[in-house]
């Protein structure tokens, strides 16, 4: 497309909001862009807040349902209205009746059992499940379950699971050590499936239908010698947040695509915004724990560096772009980073990004829905782009990730897999993504249109190479070997010399891995 | 009373033969063997076997939720732990921090103590408001001063630097290595100094009134009376707060995880030992560090005890 320029930027303006639908219809007339995808554009500027859409006033009539199904992917979907194919008219005399969004996602409205009688014979009977803990998780949790028990009758006691995973991880196994039955649902992290499986319930039978819908990927890694021991229900990967209007004010039309990019974006921006004495360039997550290990897996790989431990379970660690890229890490600490990064989890990158005192940040997808919440101070004053790479090298995203799993000793196993049937069923996901950006874990949610409207970020991030933890190769030892590797990252953004450090985790992780 | 009672019969009943005193002595120590034996048992049950337990599982392998059989592996686990620079490195964090904290507190201690001690008005509400820091949960105070002590938003880097200009940048207090254990220990001494004065309060309301008055008499000044009569009376109540807080010190475990989760240089002890039997899964070791903590902490009881008999003769 001739304006490729213009129209990125028409379409960042009507992101962000700074565009009224108007002007953005009359800006796309002038660009001379075809109807569907000034539609698509329009949608955009509905805003992404994922309350219900207000109608706007004045000349510019579109509906948001033709907006909203006419959306980039245009790819069918079941909420897709059959009236308003992508290349038919998208015109805003589409018809309003049978419009998708006459489907609205209400944060505080889960959507409602789909096939309730399953679940109504195990009325009355109690589970505790292991939710989420990290931003609005709670929130959403609380709201899904009490949906839950009301189309069902299966009570739910949410217990908001540690935020550390390497202590979650040492919570639950304290539970299957004693066999216990006070846990019956629980979220696992995708690296744990491995290690987890003997103690976990076998759902290829029972969900043996719903499995099919998720991406095949997700649910291999779920299964251990033929037992599907969890079910995929959101993904994640960390990606590089980035304030739009900020880069513009300092004359950056595009996100930095390597480390030294970003270090010269976050100088500048960072002097130019003096008056706030709080105001930091980039934050991240850098405090000893498992998020650390993801942030600098990210780095190491993306400069060359491998893995850590290479998929045949030899330790790659020590390496010189390895140690490159963490020196360079450790120069952003206190320079465009503020000094106590090395205390940050993700919430509290969150908190000073979203706050507006920062112009990029290393983070989960799920900040992108709490950033453009109706109170957020920076809503539709960001973006989300791959994470920057040395120059050459490919962008690399950690992969994260939540499962759902019933424990091998519970005593409602029946009631606790319905309650899974509805979790990681599409309409949960779909609300969930909508609602809360959780990226979904199967094509069917991914490509509908509320969807891709509500996460736009997805369709930029296609060819970030998705990089594991080394948990495979690590076994039952995953927990060491990744508190070493923490630990020593940790020491040398306090201020350690990188090659030191390398060395040593590279020889107590040699130990452990025998 | 005991010993009165058994030397009063035969004297004055010196005509029953020695058997039926054997039998009498007889059956009340095998009354006391009975009341004794629930005490012992829950003693045995919940100190005892553990201890045992540990140090067995110190001279092997085991780990928790393995599919690894079990192997005694001798002193393994002991010969790591002597060459174990992280552990040594603990020990030296501890011992630091208990050192700081323990005299910070006995010094603010005592002159809390003296205060709510004197005569004024609002002596009652005064010593409630107090115990406050004490009462709070450790987690939530830690969790708290955390906030406070943000490099970003913190309320401490906002008065020295925005309010009282004293500092021309924020200050990173639990991020940088030379500042984190002052800013914990700092935590430690606001959250326990009222247990010490609370320790040494009840040591000075047993000091007689009639001793100042004499003092006061003979015309002893206030300083005078505060080093001759009130510390050497409080010597007993001054050690059993020292012990206390020492040994209290000496496993110190949740402000560190609150404010410093799992980094290296910031490792307690009983950090490590958490990080080694918890998160690690690994017994065996965990389990040989938990023994070498318990011989450490045993010195300093051992200490503290002797120096107390010492006291008392």
């Amino acid at each position: 497309m001739p304006h490729d320029e213009r129209f990125q930027e028409l379409a960042r303006s009507a992101l962000s909001g700074r565009l009224s639908r108007r002007d953005v219809l009359r800006r796309a007339a002038v660009l001379g862009l075809s109807a569907p995808v000034i539609a698509a554009l329009l949608a955009a500027c509905g805003g992404s807040s994922n309350k219900t859409p207000t109608t706007s006033s004045g000349s510019t009539s579109t509906s948001e349902s033709t907006s909203a199904s006419t959306s980039p992917s245009g790819s069918a979907s079941p909420m897709a209205s059959p009236a308003s194919s992508p290349e038919a008219s998208p015109s805003a005399e589409a018809s309003p009746s049978g419009s998708p969004m006459a489907m609205t996602f209400d944060p505080k409205v889960a959507p409602p059992v789909p096939d309730p009688s399953k679940g109504k014979q195990f009325s009355g009977q109690k589970i505790t499940y292991y939710g989420d803990s990290v931003g609005a998780g709670n929130d959403f949790d609380k709201v899904l379950a009490a949906q839950f028990t009301k189309d069902t009758g299966i009570e739910i006691n949410i217990v908001p699971k540690p935020q550390d995973s390497t202590q979650n991880f040492a919570t639950y196994q304290r539970f299957f050590q004693g066999k216990s039955s006070d846990v019956d649902v629980m979220m696992l992290d995708v690296i744990w499936p491995g290690s987890l499986a003997p103690h976990l319930v076998d759902l290829s039978q029972a969900l043996a239908d719903e499995a099919k819908l998720h991406y095949d990927t997700i649910i291999q890694n779920n299964t251990v010698d033929g037992k599907l021991v969890a079910m995929p229900w959101f993904g994640d990967f960390g990606m590089l947040y980035y304030r739009t209007d900020l880069l513009e004010k300092y004359g950056y039309d595009k996100p930095p695509t390597t480390w030294d990019e970003l270090q010269d974006m976050a100088t500048k921006i960072k002097d130019g915004e003096k008056s706030n004495a709080s105001f930091t360039g980039f934050v991240f997550q850098g405090d000893a724990y498992e998020g650390l290990t993801c942030d600098a897996l990210e780095w190491i790989a993306s400069a060359g560096g491998g893995t850590i431990v290479d998929e045949n379970g030899k330790v790659t660690v020590n390496n010189d772009k390895a140690i490159g890229m963490l020196n360079k890490a450790k120069g952003w600490v206190g320079n465009i980073s503020p000094r106590d990064v090395t205390s940050f989890q993700e919430e509290d990158a969150r908190n000073v990004f979203q706050g507006g005192n920062a112009a990029f940040m290393r983070n989960w997808p799920y900040a992108y829905a709490e950033g453009n919440s109706s109170d957020s101070p920076i809503k539709g004053k960001f973006d989300v782009a791959p994470l920057p790479a040395a120059g050459g090298e490919k962008h690399y995203g950690t992969v994260g990730g939540w499962q759902l799993g019933v424990s091998q000793y519970s005593k409602s196993k029946e009631a606790s897999i319905e309650f899974i049937r509805y979790m990681t069923s599409p309409e949960v996901e779909t609300w969930r993504a909508v609602v809360g950006s959780y990226v979904p874990t199967m094509e069917k949610v991914a490509s509908d249109p509320a969807v891709v409207k509500a996460m736009p970020f997805l369709e930029n991030l296609q060819d970030v190479v998705r990089v594991t933890r080394p948990s495979g190769p690590a076994g039952e030892n995953y927990n060491q070997v990744s508190t070493y590797f923490f630990q020593g990252v940790n020491k040398i953004l306090n201020g350690e010399d990188a090659s030191g450090v390398v060395q040593q985790i590279q020889q107590q992780i040699e130990r452990v891995m025998g | 009373m005991n010993g009165t009672v058994t030397t009063d019969i035969p004297k004055k009943a010196p005509k029953v033969e020695p058997g039926r005193i054997r039998t009498l002595r007889g059956s009340q120590t095998r009354t006391a063997w009975l009341l004794l034996i629930p005490t012992l048992l829950v003693v045995a049950l919940v100190a005892l076997v553990p201890l045992v337990q540990t140090v067995w599982y110190s001279f092997t392998d085991e780990r928790l939720a393995s599919l690894q059989p079990t192997n005694f592996v001798g002193l393994d686990n002991y010969r790591f732990l002597i060459k174990d620079a992280a552990f040594r490195h603990s020990i030296w964090v501890t011992f630091e921090f208990s050192i700081i904290t323990v005299i910070f507190e006995f010094l603010l201690g005592i002159v809390v103590a003296l205060v709510v001690n004197s005569h004024f008005k609002g002596r009652g509400p005064m010593r409630a408001a107090m115990l406050v820091p004490w009462a709070i949960p450790t987690v939530i105070s830690a969790q708290m001063w955390k906030w406070m002590y943000s490099g970003t938003y913190g309320v401490f880097n906002d008065l020295l630097v925005n309010k009282l200009h004293i500092l021309d940048h924020n200050v990173a207090w639990i991020s940088q290595p030379n500042t984190s254990l002052p800013a914990v220990a700092a935590v430690d001494i606001w959250k326990t100094t009222p247990f010490v004065a609370l320790l040494l309060l009840a040591g000075l309301q047993v000091i007689p009134n009639d001793v100042y008055e004499a003092a006061t008499v003979d015309g002893a000044n206030a300083i005078q009376q505060f080093f001759r009569i009130t510390l050497p009376l409080l010597r007993p109540a001054i050690l059993v707060a020292l012990i206390f807080r020492t040994l209290d010190a000496l496993r110190v475990f949740d402000v560190f995880f609150v404010m410093f989760s799992s980094r290296a240089s910031t490792q307690t002890m009983a950090i490590y030992d958490q990080q080694n039997l918890v998160s690690f899964s690994d017994v065996g070791y965990g389990s040989a560090i938990s023994v070498a903590i318990f011989v450490i902490i045993g010195i300093f009881v051992v200490a503290y005890v002797t120096a107390l008999r010492v006291e008392r003769t």
